[in-house]
């Protein structure tokens, strides 16, 4: 009765001994090396490593800015200017945070338009797909709640406004903003509470990752042309393979983010939150970050509270669902002549609501916006089931190898009656 | 029969079990959610008093009660008769001006949007005061009247009139 049950896999005894008990070495080396990616998959399939990547560097820098950020009204601004003139590259800590936030944002954006454009929403991956709205959903509370802690004007005007939408709820709104407050106004208590979820909705998001990258290795990545994995022909591991590329892609994204970091540290950054919150004077016109401003335009084109909060509330939650509104069984566009035009303009409309969204709702951007808005909701609930129907999809290659021998002719019959199995 | 019996005491049990822990639960969960509320020194209602002696017909100031905003507006003659004057189905939130003021001439509002919570214009001379000569939120386009009632924009209601009474002619005490 020695030890010699212990099954021997490394070379190395510790290694050994650890996955006798935990079976964690296997699983990365299952999970990160062997792991099989479609050949085909393009620089698109970078970005939620990319995103993984900026997650964790913005989890690290918060950390080491909190220990010299002051969560009190009275301090609070100024210890953000501490943290910028005084404490040891404070400024450099704070730079990549902000602009950290708003390059996690384009690489999610990206990442989702990849999402949207191969398919990859579609049956099987549809739970993933939830997951990561459910991640894309908490990335815009914590951000709201982190642009709310350097206490400038933007930060104190933005946190009113935004807690305001929920006393549009009938009944129970004021009393719930005044909950969510712990005052009659934005003040200490919830500059307190802001703090407290800032810091711990990242590893929340950490853990919805970790649930996101598991859900998508249990069928495998999707890929551009949008079909199933048939052989070991079609895949490369991704050790080597993916990780190379991917690190190609870190360093891409390590000089774009560095140049803003050091050259322009304020392109995407409000000037007046660089004046401490006053209470009684709002500034002449409130500003969302760049990265919610879609949702912000939505809020504002309509004429009525509750119905602007419900239809901005509404645009986020549709997303959920978009796997059961595409009744076509093709996954990628590349293979759907209508919906793929759809699909751009859609996504041309997204950054024109951005826009109109950092402008006066007034004039000609009001009606910009509600276009923009009668579009938005149209493409999920009108295009989106209709175009699946009537569309004729291309010919799907026979297998991911085929790809590169060609292949894209019109096929009889229409996108919902086609086998991809 | 002493099997049912049996099965219909395992479904009691269980059933009883899984209400207490169920309330159990939320009474745990309770004390968390409640200490979310306003604290008892936020409550605890501050008033001000404002000395109004200084003011001119036509101007306006802001005070500062509970965090918010108040203002305190001298009118004239002519913002009293538009006041006065308007038709009640004209109005998105009606009420008469004369249940919004104690006298015609002095006019306080918490001066907050009741869309989204922003402060209106209006307050100083050079500012913007609307279609409707009161006030003008630009945040969303509000625009309130001379009584400070909401008269275009996405704001559902007219900005509140806080609990306040005149200490004497020159003295108003807020709260």
């Amino acid at each position: 009765m020695s030890g010699n049950s212990e099954p021997r896999k490394y070379k190395n005894p510790v290694l050994n001994w650890i996955e006798f008990r935990l079976p964690i070495i296997s699983y990365f080396e299952k999970e990160y090396g062997d792991y099989p990616m479609p050949k085909n998959c393009n620089y698109f399939w970078s970005f939620g490593a990319l995103a993984t990547i900026t997650l964790v560097t913005m989890i690290v820098s918060g950390i080491f800015l909190a220990m010299n950020y002051t969560p009190h009204t009275e301090m609070a601004f100024d210890s953000v200017e501490r943290i910028m003139r005084d404490v040891n590259y404070g400024w450099l800590l704070r730079y990549i945070h902000s602009n950290g936030a708003a390059f996690f944002f384009i690489i999610v954006y990206i990442h989702i338009v990849r999402g949207m454009y191969y398919g990859s929403y579609k049956y099987p991956r549809e739970l993933n797909w939830i997951l990561g709205v459910f991640i894309y959903l908490l990335m815009m509370a914590t951000s709201f709640l982190g642009y709310t802690l350097p206490w400038g004007q933007m930060s104190y005007w933005g946190a009113t406004v935004i807690t305001n939408l929920f006393s549009a709820i009938p009944f129970i709104g004021e009393g719930l903003k005044t909950w969510l407050l712990g005052d009659y106004t934005v003040g200490n208590a919830t500059l307190n509470r802001f703090f407290a979820l800032h810091y711990v909705l990242p590893f929340v998001i950490f853990g919805v990752v970790g649930l996101h990258v598991a859900a998508v290795h249990v069928h495998g990545s999707n890929n551009p042309a949008g079909i199933d994995i048939r052989s070991k022909n079609d895949t490369v591991n991704f050790f080597p393979y993916m990780l190379i590329k991917d690190t190609i892609a870190v360093c891409v994204f390590g000089v774009l983010i560095s140049a803003v970091i050091f050259f322009g540290p304020n392109l995407m950054a409000e000037v007046d939150n660089y004046i401490p919150a006053d209470p009684l004077v709002t500034p002449a016109h409130i500003v969302p970050n760049w990265y919610l401003a879609p949702f912000y335009a939505i809020l504002r084109a309509v004429p009525d509270k509750l119905g602007g909060v419900a239809l901005m509330f509404g645009a986020i939650a549709i997303l959920f669902v978009l796997p059961w509104l595409d009744t076509s069984k093709v996954r990628s566009c590349n293979f759907r002549p209508m919906y793929k035009w759809f699909m751009m303009l859609f996504f041309v409309n997204f950054f024109v609501l951005g826009y109109v969204g950092m402008l006066p709702a007034e004039g000609l951007y009001l009606i910009i916006a509600r276009v923009g808005l009668v579009y938005y909701f149209g493409f999920f609930l009108i295009i989106t089931p209709f175009v699946g129907w009537i569309e004729k999809p291309k010919t799907l290659p026979a297998s991911i190898s085929d790809v590169y021998l060609g292949g894209g002719k019109e096929s009889p019959l229409p996108a919902s009656q086609k086998e991809i199995h | 029969m002493a099997e049912n019996s049996n099965n219909k005491r395992r479904d009691f049990l269980q059933l009883s079990t899984v209400t207490i822990g169920a309330v159990g639960t939320a009474a745990f969960i309770w004390p968390f959610l409640k200490s979310m509320n306003p604290a008892e020194d936020t409550i605890a209602l501050g008033t001000t008093e404002v000395d109004v002696s200084q003011i001119e017909e036509g101007q306006s100031i802001t005070v500062k009660w509970r965090g918010k905003p108040v203002f305190i507006r001298k009118r004239t003659k002519d913002e009293i008769d538009e006041a006065k004057t308007v038709n009640m189905s004209d109005l998105k939130d009606p009420e008469e001006d004369v249940d919004r003021v104690k006298k015609d001439e002095w006019l306080v509002l918490v001066g907050v949007c009741t869309h989204l919570g922003c402060v209106p214009l209006g307050q100083k001379l050079t500012d913007s005061k609307g279609e409707y000569n009161g006030w003008y939120c630009p945040c969303h386009g509000s625009h309130y009247d001379t009584s400070g009632r909401i008269r275009k924009g996405p704001a559902p209601e007219n900005l509140a009139v806080p609990p306040y009474s005149f200490l004497n002619d020159t003295t108003i005490k807020i709260g």
